[in-house]
């Protein structure tokens, strides 16, 4: 982190904040309150975020409430990730209208305006990070997400208030943002919210030139030593608060070697395939398009996110080729913890704990590794593989 | 800001796709048909053996469909279609003159460039011939000392396909067999699994390519077929099919455990990871 | 004419590679056949009493059915085996064979051939080890036409 763009901002400086990226041109969005849930939506000053709100986590259970508690952030993560603002929900991709050699297909250019993103998690950048990767990336990116993400501008506030669903420090994107992370890597600013004797500021650090700019422009004092201490202490205290751990050694590999592990089907026992890890998820990429006409002859083709426990998800003609609950549990948990790294060279997983917090029966999918990692091979061709393999499993 | 601006792209090129006019067309079987594709305006990138267009009946919707016509033939580009759901019954309905929407090329390809001295067995299973017909083109047309054998699977006489071409490739001096599961009395050809000509085709284990399409049961037994009898698995090439929509590797419905088929595939080598894929049980 | 049938025996492929001696054994048995194009090699229910080796021409396996006369459910080419119903009890044809275009073969005659496999134990071996898979690659093989591969709906 470079120390000498860091500035020490008290919450009016916030509000300055919030200002100027609105005066810059971008929507700034925050966490707000709703449906009683902290959640991504519009906000235009510090009164806006949720001051004094906590948010209580456990499989299948998110609680709020609030005390008098002067933190802005003092909670960990909502249902809704920044996924949505980037990748929206539904977008419409090309229209055509016409018939014949006079059809003309127009490509639907996303015209919203640049975001500006403050206080996305350091669990939630690295989501993103993974997001740049598989939609950034492609020889045929996504191009609505690209220019909006391209157009972004991200200001991210580590984590003081983890949840008991998180698990972050097990894949290491968090509750800190690393020190790595300086530079040209998909975030403008970091802040630190640090509150205690009656005070209450931010320790803000610039990540990429535009964050410089903008923190130039917000004036405040260079930040001083006390402060950075008091980040250590809040960072070190953050990360002994999170309980839940995700063994991750070898853990592509255990479950390559597990497809056919009889947990599968036990948890399958409990899945709804209700989907909801899938779009609670920071990560979950999957889309799905449909056309939709109308009688003056014009087609939209639409894209909305897709989930891998969809019935139709894998539809081949003929049928889908998952058709039981625990093919597709397999499916998403095999890809967001072991054929990720084969596709995109990284975990499809940050630990921010939403598919385990809003999973209606509370599946847990570190206690579903784990209990995988507990009984490695126990698979009825674990036999026959191991031989393939070389012989290196009991 | 996303540091990922180094490949500038005009935006939603790949997802969108340019106008098509059917040529012409033909009937194959009773629910197959080849529909040829010409560009009303701009054309798509070349295509090479083995890729896949995305086709798009307007107000119905988008379909991956195997380019069956050969890369580099002047004219429209071939496409066969057989009927089994609501786009590809529209995309097989269409008559001479009407549009489709056209993206791609998409996926690897069978990469014959270069086999000149190959032995080359082709086993193809019902409309598996269809992303085969290319490749097999092209070596046909070859000059070397490879030897060229076809193995052709339907299930009843009248669902083989392509039947002007077989006569071609023969007289080009392939090796061309054609079998079916379930004879009719006018049938005097081979009635059996396809797998079972091989027994008698004439090529080297040592120094043969293999190139299978068909269903996936007929691949994954016909590949295995072909390595008991000394090919090479990492020389076997197979045509593997999901649920293709995006065709740019990013809407996710193609996975094949590790692989994203629209991306790693269709086309994929038999050997290593993908012998053990196709084994593995979903249900 | 002995010795070439114990060629002709040996570069089948049933028997490729074994021994000349093993060869001899069957070709012992043996005589040339040839049958006209529509002639029947054997006939569902008759007495099965020789292995025939194919080494020109086509031959289809019919059942009959009524309405749809005969049904051909499986051809066989040059370098296959024909009839394998005299191995065991009731040593009947469960097929029709019959010539698809003209047919040579080589006929060994079945009592001849299991009266020196029961003398002779380990030609008995050599000669089931070559049996056996002709028959775990057609049962093998008709496992898999079961599935209807091609079928509608099913390509995948």
């Amino acid at each position: 982190m470079n120390e000498t763009s860091a500035m020490l901002l008290d919450s009016g400086g916030l509000d300055r904040l919030i200002g100027v990226l609105g005066a810059r041109g971008f929507r700034t969005i925050g966490p707000v309150v709703a449906d009683g849930a902290i959640g991504p939506g519009p906000i235009r000053h510090v009164v806006d975020l949720p001051q004094g709100w906590h948010d209580e986590q456990a499989p299948g259970s998110y609680r709020l409430h609030r005390d008098d508690d002067p933190r802005l952030f003092a909670w960990a993560v909502g249902p809704r990730s920044w996924k949505g603002e980037l990748f929206p929900p539904r977008s419409v991709v090309w229209r055509s209208s016409g018939e014949g050699d006079s059809l003309e297909i127009v490509p639907v250019v996303d015209e919203a305006p640049p975001v500006a993103v403050i206080g996305a998690r350091p669990c939630e950048l690295a989501a993103l990070s993974i997001l740049d990767r598989v939609l950034g990336t492609s020889t045929h990116p996504d191009p609505v997400y690209r220019a909006r993400r391209e157009a972004a501008f991200v200001a991210v506030v580590e984590c003081s208030t983890p949840a008991s669903t998180c698990f972050c420090t097990s894949m290491g994107t968090g509750p800190a943002v690393g020190d790595d992370r300086a530079g040209d890597e998909g975030v403008d600013l970091v802040l630190t919210e640090l509150a205690g004797d009656e005070r209450h500021h931010f320790l803000v650090r610039a990540a990429s030139p535009l964050g410089g700019e903008v923190l130039a422009e917000l004036g405040g004092e260079p930040a001083p030593g006390w402060a950075w201490s008091a980040r250590d202490r809040l960072l070190a205290a953050a990360e002994g608060a999170i309980g839940r751990a995700l063994d991750t050694d070898g853990l592509a590999p255990l479950l390559a070697r597990n497809l056919d592990h009889p947990r599968w089907d036990e948890v399958a026992e409990r899945c709804l395939s209700c989907g909801n890890c899938t779009l609670a998820c920071p990560t979950c990429f999957c889309s799905s398009v449909e056309d939709v006409s109308d009688l003056t002859g014009t087609v939209e083709r639409h894209r909305r996110w897709d989930s891998c426990f969809d019935l139709g998800y894998s539809y081949v003609h003929g049928g889908p080729v998952r058709t039981s609950v625990s093919s597709r549990y397999r499916q998403w948990a095999t890809h967001k913890l072991s054929t990720w790294f084969d596709q995109f060279s990284t975990a499809g997983c940050v630990g921010c704990g939403r598919c385990i917090t809003w999973c209606p029966v509370g599946i847990d999918l570190t206690e579903e590794a784990a209990a995988i990692r507990a009984s490695d091979g126990a698979g009825a061709r674990a036999y026959a593989r191991a031989g393939a393999a070389g012989g290196d499993q009991p | 800001m996303a540091r990922t601006a180094e490949r500038p792209a005009k935006a939603g090129t790949s997802l969108v796709p340019l106008a098509y006019r059917v040529a012409w067309r033909r009937r194959e079987t009773a629910d197959v048909v080849t529909i040829a594709l010409e560009a009303v305006g701009e054309s798509l990138a070349p295509f090479r053996a083995g890729q896949f267009h995305m086709l798009t009946a307007f107000g119905v919707g988008e379909v991956a469909i195997s380019v069956s016509g050969t890369p580099g033939a002047p004219g429209p580009v071939e496409h066969t279609i057989r009927d089994v759901g609501a786009v590809s019954h529209a995309l097989s309905r269409l008559p001479v003159g009407g549009v489709v929407g056209a993206r791609g090329p998409f996926g690897t390809s069978w990469d014959v460039t270069g086999l000149a001295d190959e032995d080359v067995v082709v086993i193809a299973g019902g409309i598996g011939l269809a992303p085969l017909r290319g490749a097999v083109h092209q070596l046909s047309g070859r000059r070397g000392p490879g030897r060229l054998t076809v193995l052709v699977g339907a299930r009843t006489p009248d669902q083989l396909v392509f039947a002007d071409d077989v006569r071609r490739w023969r007289e080009l001096g392939a090796d061309v067999r054609l079998t079916v599961d379930a004879a009719t009395p006018d049938w005097g050809g081979e009635v059996g699994l396809v797998t079972s000509l091989l027994a008698s085709a004439s090529f080297d284990p040592a120094r043969t390519v293999g190139l299978l399409c068909g269903p996936e049961v007929m691949m994954r037994f016909a590949a295995a077929d072909l390595a008991d009898l000394g090919v090479d698995p990492s020389r076997i090439r197979i045509s593997l099919e999901r649920n293709m929509q995006c065709g740019a590797g990013i809407c996710g419905h193609c996975q094949l455990g590790p692989l994203l088929l629209c991306r790693d595939g269709p086309v994929v080598t038999y050997g290593g990871a993908v012998a053990a894929l196709m084994g593995q049980v979903e249900r | 004419m002995t010795e070439e049938l114990a060629e002709l025996v040996a570069r089948h492929p049933l028997f490729a590679g074994l021994p000349t001696d093993v060869a001899s054994l069957v070709a012992g048995c043996a005589h040339n056949a040839a049958f006209g194009a529509g002639e029947l090699l054997l006939a569902e229910g008759e007495p099965a009493e020789a292995l025939y080796l194919l080494r020109r021409g086509r031959v289809a396996l019919e059942i009959r059915k009524p309405g749809s006369g005969q049904l051909v459910v499986e051809t066989l080419r040059p370098g296959e085996v024909v009839g394998l119903s005299w191995l065991f009890p009731p040593h009947r044809w469960k097929t029709d064979a019959r010539a698809m275009e003209p047919v040579g073969v080589v006929s060994v005659d079945a009592a001849c051939l299991l009266a020196k496999a029961e003398a002779d134990p380990a030609f008995g071996f050599a000669l089931m080890k070559r049996l056996l898979p002709v028959l775990l690659s057609r049962l093998q093989a008709t496992r898999v036409r079961l599935l209807d591969l091609y079928g509608d709906g099913a390509h995948r």
